[in-house]
């Protein structure tokens, strides 16, 4: 959710920057952002799917397998 | 023919090189053919090339063969040059056929032995070497044949290297003669800085046009060049290296250590004898050097047990006569008794391995006896080796050779009455010390039954040593007139009350009484012999003597024990503790970096954020 | 018109804070999508109408009911918001809120320079499709790819087999944990073994 505020905070100054020279260019690079998100989220969320059904908790300490 | 003359040392280092790359895949018969066969063909080059030198005789009386120009640096163009002069050709020749000679009773005397090709390799090399060392017409390849000889000892003292006392000894000749090496290193430095050449004859000539006599550099370049050659021919102080190269087999004892290498000293110091005749000092120093070494192994030999031991004494005595008479100037007469050095001392020894190999490997002489009437070859042809040893008057050429450097040490302009006495009193010595060995060996009781008896490649080569012994004394004047276009004659200043036949006369009275004091304590009153040792005095002399004066003891508190205290209490090396440090730094910031391997996702999160941070602003504000 | 962005600014800020201090977290989504509509005001003030509908549109409509789905599927319930508490304690949110605030003073640095009046003419959809067929037309594309991508990705690892396909109530296992399998619509997942 941390990461949705992030990128929405992106996307706002790429708007604004847009408004202010008064080109298009900050809404389109606002839309990109907002695909990007929306696949961004898709994955993710997927992939805390994943991590429930095998480790049966949220907790990212629980992830440890990579430790050497 | 003359231009033959490279083929005398590439034979055998050419069988050296095929026999240490394939040796062991050969048939011992075909190792003999390599081996033997190459000094043979070597020895009848040297023949060939002696005969074309003598007949035609090139003029200058030399003849040099530059084979090609081995290091062109600067000013500095040593080449791979062959300069041969009567004093060359005498010693190729006697090493040559002496070691030929050697080498065929090698070949039955090593038979059983599973380094049969690697004796045979390290022999030829050594001969190769040798070579090389007498011909080299300039310093830097007289210095790579010295260095190769002194390898070829290492190998052939260490030859049978599961015995780590073989190996003890083999690393002492080695550092021994390295301590001599250093000097005569040093001595190159110093003739090549100041005189801008090393080619010998060159050198020669413009040591005695820059050089006044006693010059300080003079002095100094010929001291050095006698400390290189006391290291190679074990003389005071750096003798005792020898007897303790005993414990390499019997061939080697008798070509490297007798004949031979031991000899490079004599060779060294008759080859630059311009230098030492500008350098009076040194040149006294020689003869010290001689005199004090030939009494110091004289008597050292009269306690040995081991007969290889009183054999090497005998050599350092003998080769401290050789030095003596150098050092008086007699550059004929030293050569003259390198010559029949060469044959009864390679006779001596060879009959040696003969008694030792019959007796089943037993050194001791006093365990010995009785052997005359086994082994009567063996018995005839040691004793006149042991006569010309001692100096049998007229009939032994040894007689011929020492009495005419005696005889020259109270003639020579060089000489002193000190040096004749010094000489006399080793006459003495040696024929005690010979004839205690014969005695002991020969005479008596017999000590230890015979099992093996020796076969013709060894008794021929004994036989023919044996005769060359006799009549190489007759080779006195022809030898003395052939020198001399090599070596200048000596000059004789005052005879004095003593002519030359006295001084012999007296020699030959040393001899009997010498023979009758062996015979007394020996053979007839043995316990004699025991009682004198049992005096406190005798006592105390016999290990005085038996430990060669104390010289290893000496130089093993002066120089082994503190370089062993240091190397302990430097064992954690401060130099290394750099190192060390590196490796632990290392160490530690591996430690670091594998610890941020977590695997927690949280903390590889953080890092990402850190680092973005970090970025952004180096980028700001660098 | 500047004090409707600055209301709108505020809300969206505060919403956003409100948001991270809530321990159940179907509320927080709920703070969330109040601070998205925030920001779409925000875009309609700056002139960019196409921007605030597609924020209102796909933002608040579609990203964050996916989010609320998978939510409400992991159904964590009393235990998310007990174990919530323990974990919002200062000395995990001090770290992060350091390097935050370092990177907002690095913006601001970025940032200072004049500022414009905020009145300007709206860039209205026809602007942004000309630009979006114009210039970013490989952008169009590249974006479509990445959907690919996510769909594809997305739809592997949410894929189960279906071998069990009934409801599964476990006896309960309170460790401490969130609930584990029984409340799941999992049957027959990848893992051969299922903890009890």
């Amino acid at each position: 959710m941390s990461l949705e505020v992030m990128l929405n905070a992106a996307g706002l100054a790429f708007v604004v920057a847009g408004s202010r020279w008064q080109q298009a260019d900050g809404q389109v690079m606002f839309m990109f952002i907002l695909a990007m998100a929306a696949a961004e989220v898709a994955v993710g969320l997927a992939l805390v799917m994943q991590i429930y059904r095998r480790f049966k908790s949220l907790d990212v300490d629980e992830l440890s397998e990579m430790r050497g | 023919m003359l231009s033959w003359l490279w083929l005398i040392p590439a034979l055998p280092f050419a069988s050296a090189t095929l026999l240490m790359l394939s040796g062991s895949r050969f048939s011992r018969k075909a190792v003999t053919a390599v081996g033997v066969g190459s000094i043979g063909l070597s020895a009848l080059v040297t023949a060939l090339v002696a005969y074309s030198f003598l007949s035609s005789g090139p003029a200058g009386s030399s003849y040099t063969q530059v084979l090609w120009t081995w290091i062109n640096v600067g000013g500095f163009q040593p080449q791979i040059g062959l300069y041969l002069d009567a004093l060359s050709l005498v010693m190729v020749l006697v090493v040559t056929w002496v070691g030929f000679l050697i080498h065929i009773y090698s070949a039955e005397f090593m038979i059983e032995d599973p380094g049969y090709s690697r004796f045979f390799a390290y022999m030829n090399l050594f001969v190769a070497s040798m070579i090389t060392l007498l011909l080299g017409n300039n310093l830097l390849l007289l210095l790579l044949g010295w260095e190769g000889v002194g390898l070829c000892s290492y190998l052939l003292i260490g030859f049978w290297y599961r015995d780590p006392a073989n190996g003890h000894a083999a690393r002492k000749a080695f550092i021994v003669t390295r301590v001599g090496d250093s000097a005569m290193m040093l001595a190159l430095f110093l003739l090549f800085t100041s005189l801008g050449t090393l080619q010998i004859q060159d050198l020669m000539q413009r040591a005695s046009q820059h050089w006044q006599s006693g010059s300080t550099l003079a002095v100094a370049a010929a001291l050095l060049l006698l400390g290189g050659a006391v290291g190679k021919s074990a003389q005071l102080p750096l003798q005792v290296w020898l007897p303790d190269a005993m414990a390499g087999p019997t061939p080697t004892s008798a070509l490297i250590h007798a004949a031979t290498m031991v000899t490079a000293g004599v060779y060294l110091i008759a080859r630059t004898h311009v230098l030492f005749s500008l350098a009076p000092a040194a040149q006294l120093a020689v003869g010290v050097v001689g005199a004090a070494t030939l009494l110091l192994a004289g008597f050292s030999a009269l306690t040995q047990h081991d007969i290889k031991r009183v054999l090497a004494y005998s050599t350092v005595s003998q080769i401290g006569y050789m030095f003596l008479a150098l050092g008086v100037g007699a550059w004929q007469a030293a050569m003259f008794h390198f010559l029949t050095h060469a044959f009864f001392k390679a006779l001596l020894f060879l009959g040696a391995g003969v008694i030792i190999n019959a007796l089943d490997d037993e050194h001791s002489i006093f365990k010995m006896g009785g052997l005359r009437r086994e082994m009567p070859v063996a018995f005839w042809t040691f004793l006149i080796g042991a006569c010309a040893l001692a100096g049998l008057p007229f009939i032994t050429s040894g007689f011929f050779s020492k009495d005419l450097i005696i005889w020259q040490t109270w003639s020579a302009e060089g000489g002193h009455p000190a040096f004749w006495i010094a000489g006399m009193l080793g006459a003495l010595l040696t024929a005690l010390y010979t004839f205690r060995l014969i005695f002991r060996v020969f005479f008596g009781p017999l000590g230890m039954p015979v099992t093996k008896r020796p076969g013709y490649a060894m008794t021929i080569p004994l036989m023919i040593l044996a005769f060359l012994a006799v009549v190489g004394g007759y080779l006195k004047e022809p030898l003395l007139s052939f020198l001399h276009s090599a070596l200048p004659a000596t000059t004789e200043a005052h005879a004095g009350l003593l002519t030359e036949t006295r001084s012999e006369a007296i020699a030959g009275v040393l001899f009997l009484i010498g023979l009758y004091f062996a015979f007394v304590f020996h053979l007839q009153k043995r316990n004699l012999a025991d009682v004198l040792v049992a005096t406190p005095v005798g006592h105390a002399l016999q290990q005085w003597w038996f430990a060669g004066w104390g010289f290893d003891w000496l130089y093993d508190q002066v120089f082994v024990k503190p370089y062993t205290w240091l190397s302990n209490v430097n064992k954690d090396d401060f130099v290394d503790a750099f190192y060390t440090a590196l490796a632990w730094v290392s160490d530690l910031a591996y430690r670091w970096l594998s610890s941020t391997e977590t695997g927690r996702v949280r903390w590889y999160a953080a890092g990402m954020a850190a680092g973005s941070v970090l970025f952004i602003a180096m980028v700001l504000f660098l | 018109m500047e004090l409707t962005f600055y209301i709108a600014g505020g809300i969206a800020v505060v919403s956003t804070v409100i948001m991270l201090t809530r321990l159940n977290l179907v509320h927080a989504l709920l703070y969330l999508i109040v601070s998205l509509l925030a920001v779409a005001v925000d875009f309609f003030v700056l002139g960019a109408p196409f921007a605030a509908a597609l924020e209102a549109i796909v933002y608040a409509g579609a990203i964050m009911v996916l989010f609320l789905f998978v939510v409400m599927m992991l159904n964590i319930g009393k235990h998310g918001a007990e174990t919530e508490r323990e974990w919002l304690t200062p000395g995990i949110w001090t770290g992060p809120v350091t390097l935050a605030s370092i990177l907002i003073i690095e913006v601001a640095y970025l940032a200072r320079g004049g500022s414009a009046p905020l009145s300007t003419s709206a860039l209205g959809p026809k602007e942004v499709g000309i630009a979006l067929f114009g210039p970013y037309i490989i952008g169009v594309e590249l974006a479509s790819m990445l959907m690919l991508a996510g769909l594809v990705g997305a739809y592997h690892l949410g894929y189960r087999k279906a071998e069990k396909p009934e409801i599964q109530h476990d006896a309960d296992t309170h460790e401490g944990r969130a609930d584990t399998s029984g409340d799941l619509v999992l049957a027959g997942a990848d893992r051969a073994t299922r903890t009890t």
